[in-house]
């Protein structure tokens, strides 16, 4: 009998994704534990595994097919002392495990209510337990048309099985509906974010053409559903970085031979974390009909990386010293660029950091990553003319915007957050006590 | 003497024996309660005994039309005693099964009546006058329900009867009167007009088998009357005259009365449970219109009584108590995933000629519940398989919710219907929608290419009509 190999499901709410890559082909032998296939999520590229010995018989899903569900056979091997060549496809290849395989078919046209990626900390009970959403033909279509999210829903009936009085539950503002306006634009308006092809190209321009990515196609679905569902308002705060500055050289003096290199962010990121535990108001998350306080300051940090952005997360930052976040800040962006980020790197998050002060940004307004109820902008520190008691006088100053989901957090409580911020930041000693 | 059980179960009909057996597979010690027999009515005295006596009938029906299928048989006739004894003899068969099933599962059978005698507590005076007293942690009441009587429409054994008198008539009645055209007084018609009774059948409502869809009703009534029968609809039975031998009854049809005169007649107007002399008052048991009052785990409100079956109230079918049963039993256990019974996927099935068969909503009811509905139909004579067995009569009938797909119901008449239903059930537990009936391959040549057919037409697709 061969082994069959399924497309796994690598994070809670994946459903299907790229098959990126086969590092082994027909007629090789693998043993347990040798990677055989590289798959990308809308987040990360990540191994495959295989669990057990034999060669590999057939590969049924060529490197590069994009949107595979999770459960679907793509490949098989030949046991031990089975021939390769005798190994035959399954006739009901396509089912296996009763994969949603071809109900996402028949949506494929349709944009998915759900963000794939979704980094919300809210639960998704119906998943949780495994790797793909249980729920009955009827149930889905209820869900889908209703713009219901049904990773958000509990199923009730066999194995967790989401059933139609679970759709109807959750629509009746049951035990889904918190976390379906969590995933914004569950009922919202904008169900149809990203149009494949809302424009053609310009023909009389030499252009060439490129496939989106998974994590293009999220990041354009996320935002677009940020921007167009969550009512933004923006705070600009200016602080003084001098003694920040001076401090950091003091300290990283001191740190040189412990191969610690405190950055100016680690500091943002400190600074961030204790003002969100001053003014938990601010570390908030908006869920339709109540709101979410969270009591632990995790900060997602924005990491540009080829062809988009992540944001993997620096858990309970506010429990975290400078040398900590700076190590931990390093391993994530190492393991970002290198698209080796696990889901649960980038899952969550309750504020984030956006920093554009490297490439020498002034300021600028960043797009709240939903379901958080804030993201803070940061320009570049540079030398700019203050007025200080009544002279002019010359200081290293930083521009911070602030965007505000207005729904969860209003003017005064982001100017206070800010307030706080600041503080920490033109105070660094502060951040010690 | 008493003894101690984990669950005592009092009735040992389709509802109480498969809780006792289930209670015994989840480890459970656990003893049934039957003051009769094993199988209950289900078993001894309604449907399987009943289905022997119509296969019967419809053997004889095929005998009698054996030329259509260019078959030469000479003289056809019955032998009423032998027909009753071959249905005694399947019903005999059966009920030394459950015997069986119970000793396997290690649940011992007591003979006799039981009542509560306090919480926890039941006492069973067995028919050698000896009481046992029961001590049960759980105590499951499956004591099932009899023929409902009304003051002018008693039964007495000779010349009216109920269901049980009719299964081992004492004559063949040359003319019969029915009352009631529910399941059980429609089988019975069919069996008696099939061995040359005249049947009239008197129904309160507006037409036969009123629980079912109105097509199916209208379909099947045309059919009875096709065959014989007189049906009577919007009419009841005002009063039964006895004679020595015969009995006058004087039905009234929307207002206008008219006696009728026959040699036996059958009261089949309802079932009510059996809740008398158990003691529930005592331990505070309520009943409501002859039935214990549960919730939907069969909890009756008392801590550790239970409830299941037609005790427990409508519909009053043997597969509803079973299911209960189970339901019940594991809820006891608190095994994990029980979930109640969903009532709106229970079938009812009727063997009449031609039979019916149903699940979920009837159209008019869905309409009654705020659907938009889509409605599919296709008829007997449309399907090869029908035709070549010589059953060109029936039809099936879908109700599907138009914003949804949802399977809302499905309602059949015809042959062997009864063996189909439970496609359409499995459908709608699995809440499947059109697109997965539609996607589904029915095999060929077989009648149930006209559920497929059924529910293409509901959505302007059938093939073959």
């Amino acid at each position: 009998m061969a082994i069959e190999i399924f497309m796994p499901a690598l994070s809670p709410t994946m459903e299907k994704g790229t098959l990126a890559k086969w590092l082994v082909k027909e007629g090789d032998k693998v043993e347990s534990g040798d990677v055989i296939a590289e798959i990308e999520t809308d987040k990360a590229t990540m191994e495959v595994e295989s669990i057990d010995d034999g060669t590999v018989a057939k590969i049924l899903v060529a490197e590069g097919t994009d949107d595979v569900p999770v459960g679907k056979l793509i490949a098989l091997l030949a046991e031990e002392g089975e021939d390769a060549k005798d190994v035959e496809v399954p006739s009901d290849e396509p089912k296996k495990e009763a994969t949603p395989a071809p109900e996402a078919k028949e949506e494929a046209p349709a944009p998915e209510a759900k963000p794939a990626a979704s980094p919300a900390p809210a639960p998704t009970p119906a998943s949780a337990s495994g790797d793909r959403i249980k729920a009955s033909p009827l149930a889905k279509r209820i869900a889908k048309q209703e713009g219901l999210d049904l990773a958000a829903v509990t199923g009730s009936g066999p194995h967790g099985r989401i059933v139609k009085r679970d759709v109807e539950a959750a629509l009746e503002g049951g035990t889904a509906k918190a976390a379906a306006a969590a995933s914004a634009p569950a009922s919202a308006p904008a169900a149809a974010p990203v149009s494949a092809t809302e424009y053609g190209p310009h023909d009389d321009i030499p252009y060439r053409e490129e496939r989106l990515s998974n994590m293009r196609k999220t990041i354009a679905k996320r935002l677009t559903e940020s921007k167009t569902t969550v009512p933004h308002f923006y705070l600009t705060i200016d602080c003084e970085m001098d003694k920040l500055m001076a401090q950091r050289k003091d300290l990283n003096a001191k740190l040189a031979d412990s191969g610690v290199k405190l950055s100016v962010n680690d500091f943002i990121i400190r600074a961030v974390a204790l003002a969100l535990k001053k003014v938990p108001a601010a570390n908030v998350q908006y869920a339709g009909d109540k709101m979410y306080w969270y009591e632990r300051a995790d900060i997602s940090v924005a990491v540009a990386i080829d062809g988009g952005l992540v944001t993997p997360v620096v858990r309970g930052a506010d429990n975290m010293g400078l040398a900590e976040i700076s190590s931990t800040v390093k391993d994530l962006a190492t393991r970002a660029r290198d698209g080796k980020l696990m889901p649960e790197d980038y899952a969550g998050g309750t504020f984030s950091i956006s920093n554009l002060g490297m490439y020498g940004i002034k300021e600028f307004g960043a797009v709240i990553n939903p379901p958080q109820g804030g993201i803070l902008a940061i320009g570049a520190g540079e030398q700019r003319p203050v007025v200080k008691d009544g002279a002019l006088a010359v200081a290293t100053v930083m521009s911070c915007t602030m965007s505000c989901d207005h729904r969860a957090i209003d003017g005064a409580v982001g100017a206070e957050f800010l307030a706080a911020f600041k503080g920490y930041i033109e105070d660094p000693i502060t951040m010690l006590l | 003497m008493s003894e101690s059980f984990d669950l005592v179960v009092v009735g040992g009909g389709p509802g109480g024996y498969v809780a006792a057996i289930r209670g015994a597979q989840l480890g459970m010690k656990v003893v049934c309660v039957e003051r009769e027999h094993l199988g209950g009515i289900c078993l001894n005295w309604g449907c399987i005994p009943t289905k022997a006596l119509l296969r019967s009938a419809e053997v004889l029906h095929l005998a009698k039309h054996a030329a259509d299928f260019g078959l030469k048989i000479g003289q056809i006739d019955y032998d009423l005693e032998a027909i009753v004894k071959r249905s005694r003899g399947v019903a005999a068969q059966m009920n030394g099964g459950i015997k069986m099933l119970l000793k396997k599962n290690k649940v011992p059978h007591i003979e006799g009546e039981a009542k509560i005698s306090g919480k926890g507590k039941v006492s069973v005076k067995g028919a050698d006058g000896k009481t046992t007293e029961l001590v049960g942690k759980d105590i499951i009441l499956a004591t099932g329900a009899r023929a409902r009587e009304l003051p002018h429409l008693k039964a007495d054994g000779e010349l009216v009867w109920t269901y049980k008198h009719a299964l081992a008539p004492n004559t063949m009645p040359k003319k019969l009167l029915v009352i009631g055209s529910g399941a059980i007084g429609i089988e019975f018609a069919s069996f008696f007009n099939e061995l040359g009774s005249d049947v009239t059948v008197v129904e309160m409502m507006d037409r036969v088998l009123p629980v079912e869809d109105a097509d199916i009703s209208k379909f099947a009534e045309k059919s009875f009357k096709k065959q014989g029968m007189t049906i009577k609809t919007n009419a009841s039975v005002t009063e039964l005259k006895k004679g020595k031998s015969d009995v006058t009854c004087v039905v009234e049809t929307k207002g206008k009365k008219e006696e009728i005169t026959v040699d036996r007649v059958i009261v089949a107007i309802g079932i009510t449970g059996n809740v008398e002399n158990l003691g529930l008052e005592d331990v505070g048991i309520k009943v409501d219109r002859g039935h214990i009052v549960t919730d939907e785990w069969g909890q009756t409100g008392v801590p550790g009584f239970w409830a299941i079956g037609d005790v427990a109230g409508a519909p009053w079918l043997a597969h509803k108590a079973s299911h209960e049963g189970i339901v019940a039993v594991e809820k006891i256990k608190g095994v994990k995933g029980v979930h109640p019974m969903d009532k709106g996927n229970i079938p009812g099935c009727t063997y009449c000629r031609p039979q019916v068969a149903s699940v979920g909503l009837t159209e008019a009811k869905a309409k009654d519940a705020g659907y938009d509905v889509r409605v599919g139909n296709f008829p007997f004579i449309g399907n090869g398989k029908a035709v070549a067995l010589g059953e060109p009569e029936g039809m099936v009938k879908t109700v599907f919710d138009k914003k949804t797909g949802e399977l809302l119901g499905a309602h059949m008449v015809g042959a062997e219907v009864t063996e189909m239903i439970q496609g359409y059930v499995v459908a709608r537990t699995l809440e499947s929608t059109e697109a997965e009936l539609m996607h589904t391959v029915f095999p060929h040549p077989t009648l149930s290419e006209m559920m497929h057919e059924s529910v293409l037409d509901a959505y302007s697709k059938a093939i073959h009509f």
